[in-house]
């Protein structure tokens, strides 16, 4: 069995599970958000069940339109935060809350071996902790939360191997989005990715985080690793119960196999209005653009930002360019502002935001008007994602975002003059 | 048996697209419904008539996971999606709150925008009165096919926590 299978037939009652079959999943965390909590509580009620089936592998995290965007926002939270208390769920609240996908591996809420299904979209970015992790609607985490289980059809498994050593500059996000670029928006769609090959070995849990969130870009089900000595020393220290680490058979079958030489490769851009328009940077050609965002449960982790204040110290972010830096979390923030980075964000001429989804989705804090551009680590650029339906998003890493800031235009880190 | 005029788009019509995230700051459905497909196609809302058909070509509904948006097609008055390939998570969605859809790549590439439908969704039929052509869709799986049976996921897990309990 490949890694998804071997994860989800641990989660059923039986030996082995193949493509195609449709299983109940025992389930190890249920998560949701401040947008999709409130369908999935007013559907849970309409069960007439006094009790969920354990409130500790439930979590429900504010993370969307918060600090409250709104009054109606405002009102979606506050339906979230009194359901939690009623039952017992784990809910963070402003001051500890961060974007869920940054936030429940720095918790040790997710951990290698896990079932765990999201009303989000980018619950599976916990498949860089090889965690069986997918995204769901708020019917389906409904009744996840009074049964604990889910019905699932197993993905088959496409194996992604990329070898070759990381160019300077070249990042988890760059390999993602080439991916993308390669097999198209629905090239993964239903299956499982497997991520392997010594580029992906060298590449930091970080990175590993970032590959495995823009799976669904590809229309993946899961974006899994293998477990390995970075994983353990990510997980270990935060791990507050037992886990388990599967691995692939040796020679099991995949749907597909495809392998890359990353030896070459550039830092990528996706332009406008697909996650899968990729193309080097070096080829973007002369885009002026207005905004520049660093953060999401993309790039909102501290090497991201690291990245980011290497390429900002000592220069100034373009006068006709807003840049935007959301740390993922309060420990991400914490821990930035102890690395100074903070000061270098903010003395280059950024802002820095509280952790948020923010502008990623056109939420709040940094919407774009007609006619405007941003360069963003986020994940999604299709029309009016991050604003007016005529403006245009550019995907990209911390380091292209970094120098597209100072620049005014989208450049590499390597297209800065010293 | 469903009827109405079918609403053609093109691939990779986007949950963005379907309701964008600007509007969810509500949940209820018939609020919803009033942006439903606004950034692509803005006088869709005006132009949608009960019973109407959307169909698109490959992987429809991708990107978010937000259940928003096939409530807000369901509660536009759409009756049932038509495409060639659906995104997986909005595939999930649709048959958990019982919007109705249909995998026919044959259909889709005979039809036009604007054509009439009458479809047959227990027996995956559809006819397009305007061409005089008629089409089978994909057959449920079994298990999608008791979801759907049961009036979506809310009803399915309903009677599967009573016969628990007996």
């Amino acid at each position: 069995m490949t890694l998804a299978e071997k994860i989800l037939a641990a989660h059923t009652d039986r030996d082995k599970v193949s493509p195609g079959e449709f299983i109940n999943a025992r389930i190890d965390l249920v998560l949701a958000n401040d947008i999709t909590g409130p369908i999935a509580i007013r559907e849970f009620r309409k069960l007439g069940l006094s009790r969920v089936f354990d409130p500790q592998k439930i979590v429900m995290v504010p993370d969307h339109f918060t600090p409250n965007k709104d009054i109606a926002s405002a009102e979606q939270v506050k339906m979230v935060r009194e359901f939690c208390r009623e039952q017992g769920v784990i809910y963070f609240e402003i001051g500890q809350v961060g974007i869920e996908h940054v936030l429940l591996p720095e918790k040790g809420l997710v951990l290698p071996g896990d079932v765990v299904i999201g009303a989000d979209s980018h619950t599976c970015t916990y498949g860089a902790l090889g965690a069986f992790a997918t995204g769901m609607g708020s019917t389906g985490i409904a009744m996840a939360m009074a049964t604990g289980d889910i019905w699932m059809k197993v993905p088959p498994t496409i194996k992604l191997v990329y070898q070759g050593k990381l160019p300077n500059w070249v990042m988890g996000k760059d390999l993602i989005l080439y991916t993308i670029g390669n097999i198209g928006v629905d090239g993964a769609l239903y299956a499982a990715l497997e991520f392997s090959g010594e580029a992906i070995d060298a590449l930091s849990i970080e990175g590993r985080f970032t590959m495995s969130n823009m799976a669904i870009e590809a229309g993946a089900k899961a974006g899994i690793f293998r477990v390995d000595n970075k994983t353990q020393l990510y997980v270990k220290p935060r791990a507050k119960r037992p886990y388990r680490v599967y691995e692939p058979d040796v020679d099991t079958e995949y749907q597909r196999i495809i392998e890359y030489d990353v030896s070459e490769m550039e830092p990528q851009v996706s332009l406008p209005h697909s996650p899968a328009n990729a193309c080097p940077v070096s080829q973007v050609g002369d885009v002026e653009i207005d905004q520049a965002v660093i953060g999401s449960c993309t790039n909102g982790r501290i090497e991201d930002l690291q990245i980011a204040a290497q390429i900002l110290k000592g220069r100034q972010v373009h006068p006709r360019v807003r840049c935007i830096v959301i740390p993922g979390t309060q420990e991400v923030y914490l821990d930035a502002l102890t690395r100074g980075l903070i000061e270098v964000f903010i003395k280059a001429g950024a802002v820095v935001s509280p952790p948020t989804c923010g502008p990623c989705l056109g939420g709040h804090m940094g919407i774009l008007a007609a006619g405007e551009r941003c360069v963003s680590t986020t994940n999604r650029n299709f029309i009016g994602r991050m604003g007016h339906i005529e403006s245009e998003v550019y995907l990209a890493s911390p380091a292209v975002a970094a120098a597209s800031a100072v620049a005014g235009r989208i450049i590499g880190p390597d297209g800065l003059s010293v | 048996m469903i009827k109405g005029k079918v609403h053609k788009y093109g691939a990779n019509v986007d949950t963005d697209a379907i309701i964008a995230a600007r509007y969810l700051n509500v949940s209820q459905p018939e609020e919803l419904a009033k942006n439903c497909m606004k950034d692509i196609d803005s006088g869709f809302v005006e132009r949608v008539a009960p019973g109407d058909i959307i169909m698109a070509t490959t992987n429809f509904g991708c990107g978010s996971s937000r259940e928003h948006a096939p409530l807000a097609i369901k509660a536009a008055g759409v009756s049932c999606v038509i495409a060639k390939t659906f995104a997986r998570i909005f595939f999930r969605n649709a048959i958990n709150i019982g919007l109705p859809l249909l995998e026919s790549a044959a259909a889709v590439d005979g039809t036009e925008n604007g054509d009439e439908l009458e479809i047959d969704l227990g027996r995956g039929e559809i006819k397009n009165l305007t061409r005089g052509t008629s089409f089978t869709a994909q057959p449920y799986p079994e298990f999608m096919a008791e979801i759907i049976a049961a009036g979506g996921l809310v009803e399915h897990t309903k009677n599967r926590l009573v016969s628990r309990r007996v």
